[in-house]
Parts: structure tokens; sequence; C-alpha cells
């Protein structure tokens, strides 16, 4: 959108935030009781609800059975009254399923199913509010139903999006930055070792600027996965 | 159908020969293979080969009413279809995940990072826009894909022109390609996917994989680029973890590749462009190479048959005679002798066939060798044993030197009555 500076010359964004400081982050474990784990997500105004089953058997189709390590099972969908507009988004469409691919890669590289050969770990992710950052509040609120479900991970994973305004990266997103057309890049990281699980870039950002892009990327996923453990002890200590 | 699943011995040859830095096609870890554009008669019509990967492209236009959000933009659509005919794994029908990934990527790739300026499709703001619609068929699947719909989309994009629209007033007129040449659209830059692939946990990394090396990554990252070195594009997909490094290496390779591409696409785009002007024969038809057989002859090569009468008697004069066959008696234990397995030894038949047979060629020759042969016949005739130590023999005689004479006496008598017992079938 022409004419809405999306960085001032102060420095501040348009909700005022600089460029390397994430929005604000609240989050729940446990919200339902008769799934194995779940989590609601708040990351400025995107809200994010994940849920996860398993590990139990293969339902449905025995030929998906794979010997040596668990089928993971991801879903992702966006409420109708998530957006703006009130739009029916049915299942099928090409960009719930990508979402729905990318979410299946991350925690694929992420969760030890090694050790459930021949099961099924079911993740559904449902977006209620979206704000810009759809795929990090997803990962982000999925990484904590999983932990909530007991199922080992090799560490969390914290994603975050960031964008290149002037020079400068914006980390955090926000669906009026994101729609302006801009470089988007979206990173799940797993902070103790700097892996990638999913490296995701849209909109032309020259070479030479793509290392200091994800270096920023890569500091907002550490501040996320200080937030989320901080989350995960608390809740812990609720409990017991 | 499913795909024919990939042997455990296969797999382990692939990535050991990975970890050799050894490919199957004998390309370095870096290489491309062969990328060839052809163009067919219509514009906006081409076939990029990559190596064996085929991918057909058509761009098609159509004037539409804009989106309500995009009053002023033009449309652009993309399709890419999986043909039965590039793999059985490929079946009709069913959506499957690698298709809606490849389709993803290809709009994210040409469609987010504005190639094309859709603001000069727009004819009528908010009432009529064109719709550029770009389809894509795989037509041979051997590893690639997103490489090979790539460059054949955007190189069918440059290639293609849309008919020339005027506007007077309130009247939009739309010329046919016979009244107004059409004009080609405005194309900012192009980019191209190049894929990299991982193995061993991302210790190991190729550049255009092929089939049998897709089929035992780890995981793929897909890097698309321009030629002004602006990343278009990174998609990274498969369980593996990635380090910045290695994200930052491919960027750098990619760099280097599509530079390469970038030119042969203009280079392609040039000579289809020099033979319509020049009026010379373009389309797929012209750009198959002719391979039949116009004339089936061959040389006279000269032979030399002069001395040939000398040739074959020397050869037949100094050539070894048939070997004889002798029967020798195995010794199952001492004082026995055995020949044959108990069966009506038919080795005498043989051996005089043999001598008969022999006797037909001498009658040819000259008369040198029939004496040898007469003498090959009475040699086998009067003394038929001879327990020679001689090459032919593959019978290990057991016992020591001293029991042989007892074996030949029983062998000689025994062929003897042979001998007779044939005579009279003859």
């Amino acid at each position: 959108m022409a004419g809405l500076e999306l960085l001032s010359d102060q420095g501040y964004r348009v909700d005022g935030r600089k460029p390397t400081e994430l929005r604000k982050i609240q989050a729940r474990m446990g919200v339902f009781a008769q799934a194995d784990g779940s989590a609601y997500i708040e990351q400025g105004n995107t809200k994010a609800l994940a849920v996860v089953y398993g590990p139990h058997e293969i339902r449905g189709s025995r030929s998906k059975c794979l010997h040596d390590r668990a089928v993971l099972n991801c879903q992702y969908s966006m409420a109708t009254f998530s957006t703006a507009e009130r739009k029916r988004r049915p299942h099928g469409d090409r960009k719930s399923s990508e979402m729905t691919l990318h979410l299946k890669q991350t925690f694929e590289a992420a969760i030890l199913t090694q050790l459930y050969p021949r099961s099924q770990i079911d993740i559904y992710v449902q977006i209620l509010q979206a704000d810009g950052g759809n795929y990090s509040a997803c990962v982000n609120a999925a990484t904590l139903a999983v932990v909530d479900a007991g199922i080992p991970l090799r560490d969390y994973v914290c994603a975050c999006s960031a964008g290149f305004v002037e020079d400068t990266p914006l980390v955090d997103l926000s669906h009026v930055e994101e729609s302006s057309g801009g470089t988007q890049l979206s990173l799940a990281l797993l902070p103790k070792a700097e892996h990638l699980a999913l490296v995701e870039m849209d909109a032309r950002l020259h070479q030479d600027h793509l290392e200091g892009l994800m270096d920023a990327a890569t500091r907002a996923c550490k501040d996320l996965h200080a937030v989320l453990d901080r989350v995960v002890r608390e809740h812990l200590q609720e409990v017991s | 159908m499913r795909e024919t699943p990939l042997s455990n011995c296969e797999r382990q040859f692939l990535v050991q020969a990975i970890a050799e830095k050894k490919r199957l096609d004998g390309r370095q870890t870096f290489d491309y293979r062969n990328v060839k554009i052809t163009f067919g008669t219509d514009y906006g019509c081409c076939i990029v080969d990559l190596g064996k990967t085929r991918v057909l492209a058509q761009i098609s236009c159509e004037l539409v009413a804009p989106k309500m959000n995009r009053p002023t933009e033009g449309i652009l659509f993309f399709n890419l279809e999986l043909s039965q005919m590039a793999s059985p794994a490929f079946e009709p029908g069913r959506q499957s995940e690698l298709v809606v990934k490849l389709n993803r990527l290809l709009e994210r790739c040409l469609r987010n990072s504005k190639c094309i300026d859709t603001e000069s499709l727009c004819v009528v703001s908010g009432e009529k826009v064109w719709q550029i619609r770009v389809d894509l068929h795989l037509l041979n699947h051997d590893g690639n894909i997103m490489d090979a719909a790539s460059i054949a989309a955007i190189t069918a994009l440059c290639h293609f022109r849309r008919p020339d629209v005027s506007i007077q007033g309130e009247d939009v007129t739309v010329y046919t390609p016979e009244e107004q040449d059409p004009i080609p659209l405005s194309i900012h830059h192009m980019p191209i996917c190049v894929s990299f692939s991982f193995f061993q946990q991302g210790t190991y990394l190729l550049v255009d994989p092929s089939e049998r090396e897709e089929r035992v990554m780890d995981g793929l990252l897909v890097i698309a680029m321009n030629k002004h070195r602006e990343i278009c594009t990174i998609q990274s997909s498969g369980g593996i973890m990635l380090l910045k490094d290695q994200v930052l290496r491919c960027s750098k390779i990619a760099s280097v590749k599509v530079t390469e591409i970038s030119e042969l696409i203009q280079k392609a785009l040039e000579n289809d462009k020099k033979v319509r002007k020049e009026g010379g024969k373009f389309g797929f038809a012209e750009s198959m190479p002719n391979q039949r057989i116009t004339a089936y002859k061959m040389e006279v090569a000269p032979v030399d048959t002069g001395d040939i009468g000398k040739k074959t008697e020397d050869l037949i004069y100094n050539s070894e005679p048939p070997s004889e066959f002798i029967p020798s008696p195995v010794v199952c234990a001492p004082g026995t002798g055995q020949i044959g397995e108990g069966l009506q030894n038919s080795w005498g038949l043989e051996e005089n066939e043999d001598g008969e047979e022999a006797e037909a060629e001498d009658q040819a020759m000259e008369e040198e060798l029939q004496t040898m042969d007469v003498k090959v016949k009475s040699v086998k005739k009067e003394d038929p044993i001879t327990l020679s130590d001689s090459e032919e023999e593959d019978v290990v005689i057991l016992e020591p030197k001293t029991m042989k004479k007892k074996v030949n006496v029983q062998a000689s008598s025994t062929a003897a009555s042979k001998k007779k017992k044939k005579k009279p079938v003859h």
C-alpha cells in the first residue's frame, strides 16, 4: 500500500515497535482436558490454537504405516472469522495445503519419531485471528502442545517471520507489513544448535542482505525461545 | 500404480557414491545437466529439456474482470500438471502433495517476485484486464521438476505475444494478430529456480538431482534467483536441519548457475527471433533432428584373394589335428576301472564318426593332410589307449603309477570289445 511508511524516520514501525522488537506474547498450555496435549498462543493480535493427539495406532489406511518411525498427521485451518473479510476456507485449497506440508516437515525434523514405530501423531492447528505471522504462531503453539502431550522433542521449535524495509530487517511482521508486498522470511529454528527446520522466503531480496536478515530472524527466535521456556516452566509449577 | 520401491542395496550404493563425490551420470557435484530449449510455432509455447526431464509450457491470455481488491492489475494464473506419461507413479485425479508443493513454489517464485508488470496488463481499470494463464505439463520425469518448470515458464512468458489493444474514449478495440503485430509482455526480471539436494543429514550437497538421487535424498532446498543476484524465493523441504552457512553457500552457488541459464535462455530467444524474421522454418517439428536412414549402402571393401589357396594350405598344414578322444577310465577302488556311468558307452561311436568326418574333410585338401589324418585314424584303431599326460586329460588318476598297467589292460580289452561291437552296427 503506497503512502503507509512501514518504518518512520525515528525508527518506529506502524504499531510503535522497534525493528528488532517482538510483539507481546501470551501463551497457555493444557487448554483442553480430553486432548493429549493442547496450547493456545497470542502473538500480538494473532491467535492460534494447537491440539495434539498421540502417539496412537495408525487410523485409516495401514499402508501409510512406517515400520521404523511414527507418521505425522498435520492439519492447518483458519477460522472463517479470522481475517478482516469473512471468507469460507475450504480445506483443500492450495495455501492451507502448503501450510500443512510445512508444519509436517518442521515437526518431522524436531520430534523423535524413531521412538514410536508404526504409530501416528496428530497435530491440529487452528488460527482464530490472523494478524500476520500465521505460520510462526502455528509452530509456536504446536511446540507447546507437543511438550504438553509429553512427546519427546529434540529441542523447542521457535518460528519467527522477518521482513526487509529500507535496509533494515524488521522482525515479527504484522498483517499490514506483510501485505505491503515486501520481502518476507519465515524461519523455524531449534535454538540450541541453531538448526533451521524450515526456511521460507518470498519476494525479492538482494543476496548480500540475506545474511543480515537471517541473523535478525535467528535472534528473534532465540528471544521467543526464552518466552516459551518460561511459559512451560510456569505451567509445570502450576500443575505440580 | 505405485512406483517400484528402491532396494536397500541400490540406496546404499547411491549414498556411498555420493559420499565419494561420484554421481551416476558422471557429473560433478555442482554440475547441471544439459538444458535444451525449443519453441513451437505459436508464440508462448516452449519445451525445456533438463537432461531427460521434459516440461512443456503454454501461455494463453484472455480479457476478464479484475479482482475486487486489485482493480488495476492483471491476473496471472499458474498451473503445473504432472502428466501420466511422465512417470507411472502419477495417477489421474487425486491431487498429491508433490503437485501442491510444486504449484505453490512456482506461484511464489513468479507471482510474488513481480517478474511481470501486472499494471501493464490493465485495459480498462475495474472492468477489463488481461488474464495470463501459464500451463505447464511434465512430459518426462527424470528428477528436478522444479528447475525445468521454472525455466520453461519464464522462457515461455518472454516468448509470448499478446494481442494489441487500443482505447478510444469508451471503445476498446482488440486487434487480431493479422491486423496488428502482437506485443510482448513487459518482464522486469527472470527468476530461475535452482535445486539443492542434501544427503546424510546435510553433510553432502548436490545440485540438480536426478530421479534416483531424489529418491535417496534427505531434503531439498530450492533457491530462486535472477541474474541481478536478487533472491526471489527460498524454500526448504524434507525433514532436514540446515545451518545458516549452508543456506548462504547455496545462494552463492545458485547465483553462478542462474547467470549461466539466463544466458542460455537469452540466446535461445534470440535465435528463435532471428529464424522467424528471416522467414525460416521454426517449431517443434523442425527442432527435432531427423534420424532416418536415407540410403543403406556399404562401400566396396577390397579383398585380396590372390594367394588364398596357398594361405589355406599353410593353415591346415600347421594346425593341430583334432584331439584324440580317448576313453579314460576312472579308478574308484584299486583294481577296478569305470568308463562312463554304467550306461552303454557311446564313445567308440563318436570316435569313429569323428574319424569319418576327418576323412571327408581330407578329400577336399591336399595329399599331405590326408596322410596325416590316416595316421591319426590308425593310431586310434591300433593303439586306442594312451593314458598319456597330455592336456586333454581331465581325469585325475588317484592310484600310484604301479596300478596303471592293470588299468591299461582292462581298459584296452574293454575298448577292443567295444570296437568289435560297433563294427556290425556300421
